[in-house]
């Protein structure tokens, strides 16, 4: 178990290794200069040399590349070019907003997605999985920001019109603050996530139960005189399960470093935001930094995954 | 006598006859099929319709396209599906939108089913060190996030349709080989290979002769899926202003511009969605349908409609 866990460990630092080092090699030897995009088109050749001096740009690559290699392992993602703000206190700043965002859509598309999957498994070739299927088909073929426009229609804009206000966009408060504003402001895009999310889980868990509903065992448990809710919930949805629970780790860690096309939809002050503005003003340590740390987060999600399943199963252990 | 009329109807059919059979038969995959067909005569026709209406798609209208207070004007005579912000023609821009969808959705696709197909197939044919190396390798692009790379990348090269199409064929290539791979690995075991290779071919040979067309079926099917997961990707590029560079109109960068639209301009939301969802849905259909075909287990007691896999 530990020779599997170290082994997967170094691999999971190495795929940090190497998206830190693509993204600095995107950055650094692309045949542009960042001082002069920095310091303006109208800058005097002065100015370009001070502003390449304070950056640290007028070092050799290599140097360079130590020194970012060096502030990423002490977990210093740099500071911003444009207002010199530290970027972890930006990154501290935003995080809780896309976290906040991604938990409770998480949340959500599980509970959504994994009941419509069941239930559609349960009452296969009825009217009802007619209806689930062809929603989840829906909701699946849609991207995220259309789903968010279309929310932002029907539960905002009409009932804003019908006199309730009950969803304004464009707003975020912090949890500590008030939890029920909190939940007000983030439910449209905790919904617009959860759905398109909620349709794939719904495919992998109706497809898992009619696997697990055809096992011998689930037979047995109907022999021995279980009730149907009990087979259903305890005996099949426990194994079906297995697909799921692999795919959350991975979409939770996804979405974790950024939503951002729901962040831009709604206005929410997020990681993903801040990295659409920060091409805007070309603020590349920005979005180096959050590049990087949705990357660790992606690949700490997948290691958390995999520790689940070789608790669960000695097999992968053996791999 | 019944017997020789038994005899003459019975002939030998391939799979792919079989499974086109199949496909012809399923109402669904006609219909998916039809709209497609539909979605690309209007992506050719698009400077047709452009002329038969006298709107150019980044032709502004700003006098007749406008309401006097320079409100988009909605769905009229003249322009059928109402105009946008610019007072420009949304049937028009529409139309060459679907140009934009289509042409990322269909290259991008190529492009990662050639890239993966090639490293799956190698991967699982060769083992050992090198299917070490690209499987790990495979892991490592399934394990980028895939926007936020995305917007990394255009914030230093610059938004373009090339771009759209190399960075969404970049992160979708590693799932085909992954399952190119997996098949492989169980055909190669096959009795025809091992007497392909006593026979003393060469490992391209096999490679491309022996085991390419038996992976084919998985890799028509994952590729119909394909297309959709890339028109959308390339929307939300668009969407974000990382594709196409306006005026040039693509689906997602009209949804952009009409963000700000949607609480007085419907159609400018409705329109270039639903001709999104309208493709997507139809990719989707027909994929599952391809897959309900091409399934052997089809055959076996389960019936085909159980045969979901996500």
């Amino acid at each position: 178990m530990t020779r599997y866990l170290l082994r997967r460990l170094a691999w999971s630092a190495l795929v940090v290794w190497v998206v830190a080092t693509s993204v600095f090699v995107i950055y650094f030897a692309v045949p542009h200069d960042v001082a002069r995009l920095i310091a303006g088109r109208q800058a005097s050749k002065e100015t370009v040399k001070m502003v390449r001096t304070r950056l640290g740009l007028d070092q050799p690559a290599h140097l360079q590349y130590l020194n970012f290699l060096g502030r990423l392992a002490r977990g210093d993602l740099g500071e911003s070019f444009i207002t010199q703000e530290s970027v972890n206190t930006i990154v501290a700043r935003d995080f809780p907003v896309t976290a906040s965002l991604a938990l409770g859509s998480g949340i959500l598309w599980l509970v959504l997605g994994v009941g419509a999957g069941v239930i559609a498994a349960k009452k296969r070739r009825s009217p009802t999985d007619r209806v689930i299927t062809t929603l989840a088909l829906g909701f699946y073929s849609m991207p995220p920001f259309l789903v968010g426009q279309l929310l932002l229609f029907f539960l905002f804009f009409r009932l804003y019109m019908a006199g309730f206000e009950f969803f304004p966009p464009g707003s975020y408060v912090a949890f500590s603050d008030s939890p029920l504003q909190w939940a007000r402001f983030l439910t449209l895009p905790w919904l617009s996530i959860a759905l398109v999310t909620a349709a794939t889980y719904s495919r992998l868990t109706r497809s898992a139960m009619l696997d697990v509903l055809g096992e011998d065992y689930i037979r047995t448990a109907r022999a021995k005189g279980l009730t149907e809710s009990r087979i259903t919930y305890r005996h099949a949805l426990r194994s079906s399960l297995t697909p799921v629970v692999s795919q959350f780790g991975i979409d939770m860690g996804s979405l974790l470093g950024g939503a951002i096309v729901t962040e831009v939809v709604f206005g929410l002050p997020g990681l993903g935001r801040e990295a659409v503005q920060a091409i805007t003003t070309q603020d590349l340590p920005i979005i180096m930094g959050i590049t990087i740390l949705s990357t660790v987060l992606v690949v700490a999600a997948s290691f958390g995954v995999d520790l689940w399943h070789a608790v669960l199963d000695p097999r992968v252990r053996l791999e | 006598m019944t017997t020789t009329a038994a005899q003459a109807t019975v002939r030998s059919r391939g799979p792919w006859e079989l499974a086109f059979e199949r496909l012809r038969r399923d109402r669904a995959a006609i219909a998916a099929a039809a709209t497609l067909l539909a979605v690309g005569l209007v992506a050719a026709i698009a400077p047709a319709i452009a002329t038969a209406v006298r709107h150019g798609p980044a032709q502004q209208f700003l006098d007749v396209g406008l309401s006097p207070s320079g409100i988009p004007l909605a769905p009229n005579t003249t322009f059928l599906l109402g105009t946008d912000s610019l007072g420009r023609d949304v049937l028009v821009r529409i139309a060459y939108g679907t140009r934009v969808s289509l042409l990322v959705g269909l290259l991008a696709s190529a492009l990662a089913v050639l890239i993966g197909t090639l490293v799956g197939i190698v991967a699982g044919w060769y083992g050992g060190f090198v299917d070490r190396v690209l499987s790990r390798t495979m892991d490592v692009f399934l394990a980028l996030p895939f926007l936020v790379f995305a917007l990394a990348l255009v914030a230093v090269v610059g938004p373009s349709l090339t771009i759209s199409v190399t960075v969404i064929a970049f992160f979708c290539w590693a799932s085909v080989g992954r399952i190119v791979r997996a098949e492989t690995l169980s055909i190669r075991e096959h009795e025809y290979v091992q007497a392909a290779r006593t026979l003393g071919a060469s490992p391209a040979r096999i490679m491309f002769v022996e085991i390419l067309p038996n992976v084919a079926p998985s890799v028509i099917v994952y590729t119909t899926l394909l297309i959709p997961g890339a028109i959308v990707s390339e929307a939300t590029l668009s969407f974000l202003g990382l594709s196409v560079v306006p005026p040039t109109p693509s689906w997602g960068n009209m949804l952009a511009d009409a963000m700000a639209y949607y609480k007085v301009a419907w159609w400018f939301v409705f329109f270039p969605g639903a001709a999104l969802v309208i493709t997507t849905v139809a990719f989707n259909v027909l994929g599952d349908s391809v897959r309900d075909a091409l399934d052997p287990r089809r055959d076996q007691a389960v019936p085909a409609t159980d045969e979901e896999v996500s």
